[in-house]
């Protein structure tokens, strides 16, 4: 049982941290731009296969920078080229605008590579045990994974709150017209974030490819619960972020591992239910099977309980 | 937001009182349009009478989403969820009177409506308590919910392979078997007329007026003293009531209901339909529903990329003309009535020869792509616009690159025209509205 919980722990960490990498971008976004990124995920998948492309032509460590400056270049002239046109007919037809991108994008990766799942292997330099625990190893690519992204948490607190441009974005965020008026570009600095947003989620996608399966329907399986994770945390709140998709992440691991049903735990009670009664087959489900809705019930127990999410400040 | 703002109500013109006739004879005509159709000789195959089957599903379909998004402002991604539960519930009925319920099987969309209704009324006392992208992401959710769930319960919703059903055994009234696929159509036609004419004296009614102040301004409508919470949960059951029906009109036309029904790929294409149509007009939805239908049925026999040229429409769309194409009819009305057109269509025509040179290039290039990377065992060699070629070469790419950078020079240049010429009409014609 302590193995278990110790893996279940780290796994779900890797995967809660993961989560972040994508919803921290996502709120950044948010929160400059009132628009939530719809293609957020989709950029996260073009991270994947750029790195897995790259890594083929020039070796995975250059793919590990160069996929995510190409994905940021991309946001870049999405924002401008595309958003900021829309922006003028107001919030709807932005988030449309995001949601037909994401569509596009995942018909192009069908185009580009095919239907069917990629062997996006671990390279061989990270592709072995790092320990062994009791029986089971942890592998060395999980703990990079890990590695990856609180480094590069450490680096945006610093840009964020340290540095002079990290300042600017600050101020942009609440009072656009007061740093144009000094003299700033605010519309560059949309897209200078916007580009870093994209990027931060192709770099989940390069070291996240691996462990998931890189096939062109993972924009759309991932992309829901990013979006649970942006809402339950309360959107524009990056702590609420944190916070929700380390949860996320740990308690769906940790379900993951449980075989038992309902109907097991009754047994042990001394209750049998008959096949024929109406509620059989809902107890007959594994507690494993319910693992990809946690994120979804999490959602709605928290819209009844608390309508702004965990952390978050505004109500619309 | 012009567009938006003058709504579903300004699009047709009210005509208080003037007459029961003046205000139903479009009704009636599109009542004979529907019932004569699928006589037309030429149009009398069965072919036609299942496309138009579907079109009319479509349009429910698209109508009850346009009930959330243009009526009321709610963005939605998870509107199947309301189609897929109705369709299911109505195919549980249909089987129900295969086993000897007493029910004529007409009925069934009833049935379709009151199961959408009531998972419409259950999941949206949750929904609606936000509005905006919140709502936007928890529809999305919800929907994912629902997939996850009826992928588990595999006794209601039958797994994968889906729940069948059959819509001959049972009692027939009047001798109706509903064996042929006219019968099929004229009945489906009925459910759809009533449900669009329901569904346009929903937005005649003060509840429809008060979803449309909800949409524009929450804040006011509460100082008026309306609960915009409660607003728009009376549309999200409206919506999901008639998406009920069209899931049921689904269910009696194919006989077959899979959890593909709720997925969220249904639901987006719901959402292209009501959009690319023009969700600030009554019947841009229905224009939308008739047209995607369409290019799904003939476009998906020459391509297997229609999905990639539905997404490059959409985002089009989107982009250039945010109101749809009822509202691109709409804004050319006025000239319309003041027989200036032809300037505007001449610059059309000019523009349009561009156009199709850079499309042609465009088409030609996703082809090829999608051809090598989808389906790499059938070779280089392939025909394309009457063309044999083979794609291992450089050439045929360099001829479609130089055509698609022709074509868009071309464009770029001819486009200021149509819009001199567009300036200049409507000018031109208000200045005649004026003097």
């Amino acid at each position: 049982v302590l193995e278990l919980t110790t893996f279940s722990l780290l796994n779900g960490l890797v995967y809660g941290l993961l989560l972040f990498m994508l919803s921290s971008g996502l709120t950044l976004i948010f929160s400059m731009m009132g628009v939530l990124n719809f293609a957020h995920a989709s950029m996260f998948m073009l991270g994947a296969y750029f790195s897995y492309q790259l890594g083929r032509w020039i070796g995975f460590w250059p793919a590990l920078v160069l996929a995510p400056l190409l994905a940021g270049v991309i946001g870049a002239a999405v924002e401008r080229y595309g958003l900021r046109h829309v922006h003028r007919h107001g919030h709807v037809p932005e988030l449309l605008f995001t949601f037909g991108l994401a569509y596009l994008i995942e018909e192009l990766v069908i185009m580009g590579w095919g239907r069917n799942p990629i062997e996006n292997k671990v390279p061989p330099a990270l592709d072995f045990p790092l320990f062994t625990l009791w029986a089971t190893s942890f592998p060395t690519y999980k703990a990079f994974m890990m590695l990856v992204s609180v480094a590069m948490f450490a680096f945006l607190y610093w840009v964020l709150k340290k540095t002079r441009v990290g300042l600017i974005i600050q101020a942009a965020l609440t009072h656009p017209g007061t740093v144009a008026m000094l003299g700033h570009d605010v519309p560059r600095v949309f897209t200078l974030v916007f580009a870093a947003g994209t990027a931060l989620a192709a770099l989940a996608g390069v070291i996240g490819g691996f462990a998931l399966l890189t096939a062109p329907n993972m924009a759309a399986a991932l992309g829901p619960i990013v979006f649970v994770v942006v809402v339950v945390g309360g959107l524009g709140s990056l702590g609420g972020a944190l916070v929700a998709s380390l949860l996320i992440g740990i308690v769906q691991t940790f379900l993951v591992a449980l075989d038992v049903s309902l109907l097991d735990g009754l047994q042990r009670f001394g209750i049998v239910l008959g096949r024929d009664s109406a509620l059989y087959e809902l107890f007959t489900i594994k507690v494993a099977q319910t693992a990809p809705m946690v994120p979804y019930l999490l959602l709605i127990l928290m819209l009844i309980l608390r309508p702004r999410g965990l952390m978050g400040t505004r109500d619309t | 937001m012009e567009a938006r703002a003058t709504g579903a109500a300004a699009a047709l013109p009210v005509v208080a009182g003037a007459g029961g006739w003046r205000r139903a004879w479009p009704w009636a005509a599109v009542a004979a349009l529907v019932v004569v159709l699928p006589l037309v000789p030429g149009l009398d195959s069965n072919f036609v009478r299942s496309l138009l089957s579907q079109m009319g599903i479509a349009a429910v379909f698209a109508l009850s989403y346009n009930v959330l998004l243009g009526q009321t402002g709610l963005l939605s991604f998870g509107h199947a969820v309301y189609f897929g539960l109705g369709g299911y519930v109505a195919i549980h009925a249909m089987r129900l009177i295969n086993g000897g319920w007493p029910v004529p099987m007409a009925l069934v969309p009833l049935f379709g409506g009151l199961g959408g209704l009531a998972f419409g009324l259950l999941f949206g006392s949750v929904t609606t308590r936000r509005a905006g992208t919140v709502f936007a992401m928890i529809s999305l959710g919800l929907g994912e919910l629902v997939v996850a769930a009826s992928l588990m319960l595999t006794r209601f919703f039958g797994g994968e392979e889906g729940i069948t059903a059959n819509r001959i055994r049972g009692p027939h009234p009047f001798g109706i078997r509903f064996a042929s696929q006219l019968e099929v159509y004229y009945l489906i036609a009925f459910w759809t007329l009533l449900s669009v004419g329901l569904m346009y004296f929903f937005t005649r009614t003060p509840v429809g007026r008060m979803c449309n102040a909800v949409r524009d301004n929450p804040e006011r409508a509460e100082f008026v003293g309306y609960n915009p919470q409660r607003v728009r949960f009376i549309a999200f059951a409206v919506a999901a009531l008639f998406a009920g029906v069209a899931g049921g009109l689904s269910a009696l036309n194919y006989e077959i209901v899979a959890s593909e029904a709720l997925g969220a790929a249904r639901s987006g294409s719901v959402l292209l339909m009501a959009f690319i149509g023009g969700v600030g007009h009554f019947l841009g939805p229905i224009l939308g529903a008739v047209v995607i239908t369409w290019l799904q049925v003939n476009l998906s026999d020459y391509t297997s990329a229609w999905q990639l040229y539905f997404g490059l429409l959409f985002v089009v769309m989107v982009l250039f003309a945010p109101s749809g194409l009822a509202g691109l009819l709409a804004l050319h009305w006025p000239l319309v009535r003041a027989g200036r057109l032809g300037r505007v269509l001449s610059a059309y025509l000019l523009a349009l020869v561009p156009a199709l040179v850079m499309t042609a290039g465009a088409v030609f290039l996703l082809e090829v792509n999608y051809r090598l990377a989808t389906k790499p065992e059938l070779g280089s060699r392939m025909r394309l616009f009457g063309l044999d070629l083979d794609v291992s070469r450089p050439w045929p790419w360099l001829v479609a690159l130089g055509v698609l950078a022709v074509g868009f020079a071309a464009f770029r240049r001819t486009w200021p025209i149509v819009g001199a010429a567009w300036a200049e009409a409507t000018a031109a014609t208000r200045g005649a509205s004026r003097s």
